[in-house]
């Protein structure tokens, strides 16, 4: 395995996920959500920002977040999203779901590993 | 936001995404500065890491889910504006369009209404009729009186009703009328379903003899007698002379077998073809009862027929009963016409949609520079050819629409138009499986003349279809174009072709002698003075009374009574033997048998062939006598003078009647269908010896014949009000003359040749400006050739022969083809229409030169336009 720390594509299907995540903490708008991203993965993540909207519009089409214009601290209009009830439901589903899914790969690749050792 | 919302705000959703875009950005910019980057430096950062917004954007208004919608209005506003752009071409499809899905759209709307759409009744499907039959003499109107009795009493499946003919003259309240009347069963309006509107039905006991005279009148006559007054119920009505008590009040619009003004109990005629079971007069209708079948109605019906055989064999031997779905025999032949007129107008439709095609393809392949720089652009394959089908679904949609418009404005024309009267013909009009109808026709014929263009669009290529000029890049369109052209020219042939079957029967059909001198002869229905017939000497006295009458008319010559007039509805067929050991019950000839008086010869204008008709001697008491026509004398005698010779009719009587002469034959069943009809001989015997006991019978069919000195239309008036009778309660009616009677007999030939005359017409028409379109493009495609040819020596001469051979290669395919199909259609035709000759070469040939000529045409104006390329002109112009 390569020593040195790459910047990784999500796989397909978990921009949703993280959405709903930094959604379910209070309202926010789009770049905030951006800059969480960033943030919170330390730069692991790497969401092309331009990708981030279409996804955002999807989510509230699906019904999953609902969304309001409102003033920011500073004073400028911006949209804010929230998880609906239907948004809340589908996080704990995908994030039990993420969770079983991680655990048995990590399951497998200590498995693998302590074989090959 | 709902799907629906977010496609009806669009514009506000636009405005939005635009918003939250510019605050990313300006929320990006602000953090870089704070950073210290330079306020450009960060602008030009946050841009980059935002991507191009036009592509964000599209792929936000991807998420949407209505992006599909935005694009068909965007392509349909194109094709607006596209077609607008050639409001000449535009309006020239629009228009041929809307001819052919209009006429479509009222045939069907016709077909739908008569033969689609159920009765209106309640459970119109259980509905049937009763028929007898036997193999000689094929179907019967019904059944006898004492077999109707016997059916009802036994039948498990089946509730039955039964009716027969009754008019007759109202002569209280108000001015004498004759009214139409039915006999019918108490329980035949509780068979049908229908309610009475007022009042009450027939109770079954007074469906018999001796009962209370009781009626049921029409709403109409309600109205015109009483003015819709409900005092009317219980009031007396004097009918035939007797009065009658009005129980009930008919719904509005009611019919049975043609509007009816009266109706009586039928259980109260007591004449004596009532217990006869050889008189078949009852019409029968029937309903399936609960969970009954109309098959288990049937078996038990051919279980009944044969035990009635064996018991009355006389009478029952051979016939069988029969059950139909009363739709079916309402609507009788109509249905062949319709299907017959409704394919017609399919090909019509056909012709414009290919004509359509090929000038869109023209111009597909004019706009491929147009395609090629849009599909540069980024336009994807399948988005350019549902741009196309886009296009030619406004050009059809709204050519339907146009189309629907003139089929409301032409369905009651055209129903008026039919020959008779088309059966249910007030019951036509649009539902929506007309409209559904219209709008797949108009989508169908959309893709039908839109796909091809569109399928035509390649996207390989590009660069050369964007330097080359436009005109030079068109060639692989030549097969396609040349099967519009075939496909136009078989189209059109089939329907020139099968006008000119029709043309030229209706030709030889009208050329046919009808076996009556037409001209000045006036015929009508006649109903005696109620009074009259109490008994058979002032019957006959009245008769006499009417005949002189008539005679006394200016203008009348000679004046006859006959129970049957030649050509109008009625018969009245009997068995005869050449001797007195009868063969086989039903197995004998029949022969269409009339009554009447010693002058009906000349007024009819029937030649005598040997022998002598009818005089004043022939009465009652003296020898019955007889005349028949040449084709039962050749029938039943062959060679022989069948003058003296006897016949045994046992209809008229136990003993022989002897021949006293041999006259022409007449086409009694019309000049179309005298040759198929079953029944063919003809017989005459004197009214003088009817037997007194069916005189009162006999004088409910007959009818006045005269013959005119002047136009007998002149003569109508005045006949009408000497016939009036003394007391003025006789009354004339259904007045005709012969003449109408024989063109009525090819209406149907007739109606069918007006019809396929005007389609023929429209696809020639078509056809000529399709088949010039198509020439025109491709030579003008073919310019630079032509200049090259020219260049290489060709003269102006071979150039136009070049053209010209071209196309008649073309016609030529088409016409070989369309003479194989209009084959194929002849046959169909000699099927459906009476008096149908098949196909003959010689007017084929002469209905497909007319194509010929007129496609040829079309073609010359073009090659004379190739002929005249300056070659060098052409070649520069590359």
């Amino acid at each position: 395995m390569g020593t040195k720390q790459t910047k990784s594509d999500l796989p397909q299907g978990t921009l949703d996920l993280l959405i709903l995540k930094i959604v379910a903490l209070g309202p926010v708008h789009g770049y905030s959500i951006a800059q969480r991203l960033q943030q919170v993965s330390r730069d692991v993540v790497q969401v092309p920002q331009g990708s981030l909207y279409p996804a955002l519009h999807r989510l509230e089409n699906r019904g999953l977040l609902a969304a309001e214009w409102t003033q920011t601290q500073t004073g400028r209009d911006a949209k804010f999203y929230r998880l609906t009830r239907k948004g809340k439901a589908q996080l704990e589903m995908e994030t039990a779901s993420w969770r079983r899914l991680a655990g048995a790969v990590g399951l497998i690749l200590r498995m693998t590993g302590a074989g090959a050792e | 936001m709902t799907w629906w919302l977010r496609l009806w705000r669009r514009d506000r959703m636009e405005a939005e995404l635009e918003r939250e875009l510019r605050f990313h950005e300006d929320q990006n910019v602000a953090d870089l500065v704070a950073r210290g980057v330079h306020p450009d430096e960060a602008r030009r950062q946050a841009r980059l890491a935002l991507g191009g917004p036009e592509q964000v954007k599209e792929q936000c208004r991807d998420a949407r889910g209505t992006r599909w919608v935005e694009d068909l209005l965007q392509d349909m506003q194109y094709a607006v504006r596209t077609l607008r752009r050639m409001p000449g071409f535009a309006a020239v499809a629009m228009l041929v369009l809307a001819v052919g899905i209009g006429a479509t759209t009222l045939m069907f709307t016709v077909i739908n209404s008569v033969l689609l759409r159920p009765l209106s009744y309640p459970e119109p499907e259980r509905l049937l009729t009763l028929h007898g039959a036997t193999e000689k003499l094929g179907e019967f109107w019904g059944f006898s009186n004492p077999d109707l009795a016997d059916v009802k009493r036994e039948t498990r499946w089946l509730a039955v009703g039964g009716w027969t003919y009754g008019g007759g003259t109202v002569s209280a309240p108000g001015e004498p009328e004759y009214v139409d009347g039915r006999q019918i069963s108490a329980d035949l309006l509780s068979v049908l379903g229908i309610p009475v509107l007022h009042g009450r039905t027939f109770r079954s006991d007074e469906d018999r003899p001796g009962a209370a005279a009781v009626a049921i009148i029409s709403y109409g006559l309600w109205q015109r007698l009483y003015g819709g007054e409900l005092g009317a119920i219980g009031q007396p009505l004097v009918f035939e002379g007797k009065p009658y008590t009005i129980v009930g009040i008919a719904p509005e619009r009611f019919e049975l077998a043609g509007e009816v003004d009266v109706y009586t109990p039928l259980g109260q005629n007591t004449t004596a073809r009532m217990q006869n079971r050889e008189a078949r007069f009852i019409h029968v209708l029937a309903r399936l009862r609960p969970g009954a079948t109309i098959g288990q109605a049937q078996a038990e019906l051919a279980v009944m027929a044969r035990r009635l055989a064996k018991e009355y064999p006389s009478s029952n031997a051979g016939v069988e009963m029969r059950a139909r779905p009363l739709q079916q025999e309402l609507v009788g032949n109509v249905g062949s016409t319709l299907w017959l007129l409704l394919a017609a107008v399919g090909l019509v439709l056909l012709i414009a949609c290919v004509n359509i095609a090929s000038l869109l393809l023209a111009r597909a392949a004019s706009r491929e520079r147009e395609f090629a720089m849009r599909a540069a652009l980024g336009a994807s394959w399948s988005r350019l050819v549902r741009q196309c089908l886009t296009e030619s679904t406004v050009l059809g949609v709204s050519g339907g629409a146009l189309g629907a418009l003139l089929a409301v404005v032409g369905v009651r024309p055209f129903v008026m138009m039919w020959p008779g009267s088309l059966p249910r013909g007030g019951e036509v009009r649009f539902d929506s499986s007309v409209w559904l109808f219209t709008l797949t026709v108009s989508l169908a014929s959309s893709g039908l003349f839109g796909l091809a263009p569109a399928l035509r669009i390649r996207m390989h290529n590009l660069e050369r279809a964007l330097r080359a000029g436009a005109r030079s890049i068109a060639g692989p369109s030549r097969p396609l174009q040349s099967a519009y052209v075939i496909a136009e020219v078989a189209l059109a042939v089939v329907l020139l072709v099968s006008a000119g079957m029709l043309g030229r029967t209706l030709l030889s059909l009208s050329s046919l002698n009808p076996g009556v001198n037409v001209h000045n002869v006036l015929t009508g229905h006649f109903a005696l003075s109620p009074n009259a017939l109490a008994n058979p000497g002032r019957i006959r006295s009245a008769w006499q009374d009417v005949l002189d009458r008539a005679g006394r008319v200016s203008g009348v010559e000679s004046v006859a009574l006959a129970d049957i007039i030649p050509m109008r509805v009625g018969e009245n067929t009997l068995p005869y033997w050449t001797t007195s050991t009868p063969t086989p019950a039903n197995q004998a000839p029949v022969a269409l048998a009339s009554t009447v008086t010693p002058d009906y010869l000349n007024v009819m204008g029937i030649p005598l062939r040997r022998g002598r008709f009818f005089d004043d001697h022939d009465r009652a008491d003296s020898e019955p006598v007889l005349v028949i026509d040449d084709t039962l004398a050749q029938h039943a005698f062959g060679g022989d003078d069948a003058v003296g010779k006897r016949l045994w009719v046992p209809a008229l009587g136990p003993v022989p009647l002897r021949i006293v002469g041999v006259v022409g034959h007449v086409r009694h069943w019309g000049l179309a269908g005298d040759d198929q009809s079953r029944v063919r001989d003809q017989m005459y015997y004197p009214f003088a010896q009817v037997p007194a006991s069916l005189l009162r019978l006999f004088s409910s069919f007959m009818s006045v014949a005269v013959r005119t000195r002047i136009p007998p239309s002149n003569v109508e008036e005045s006949l009408r009000r000497a016939l009036r009778g003394a007391a003025g309660d006789q009354a004339l009616y259904e007045v005709r003359t012969m003449e109408q009677l024989v063109a009525a007999s090819l209406e149907r030939q007739r109606f069918l040749l007006l019809m396929f005359g005007i389609f023929a017409a429209i696809a020639l028409l078509l056809a000529s400006v399709g088949i010039y379109g198509v020439l025109a493009y491709l030579t003008s495609q073919r310019v630079p050739e032509f200049g090259v040819r020219m260049a290489l020596g060709a003269t102006a001469r071979d150039i136009m022969n070049l053209v010209l051979r071209q196309s008649a290669s073309m016609i030529a395919v088409g016409v070989l083809i369309g003479a194989a199909a209009a084959w194929g259609a002849g046959l169909l035709l000699v099927r459906v229409v009476d008096g149908m000759r098949p196909t003959d070469p010689s007017t084929a040939a002469v209905m497909t030169s007319v194509l010929v000529a007129a496609a040829m045409l079309a073609t010359v104006v073009p090659a004379r336009r190739a002929s005249r390329v300056d070659a060098l002109e052409s070649l520069r112009q590359d």
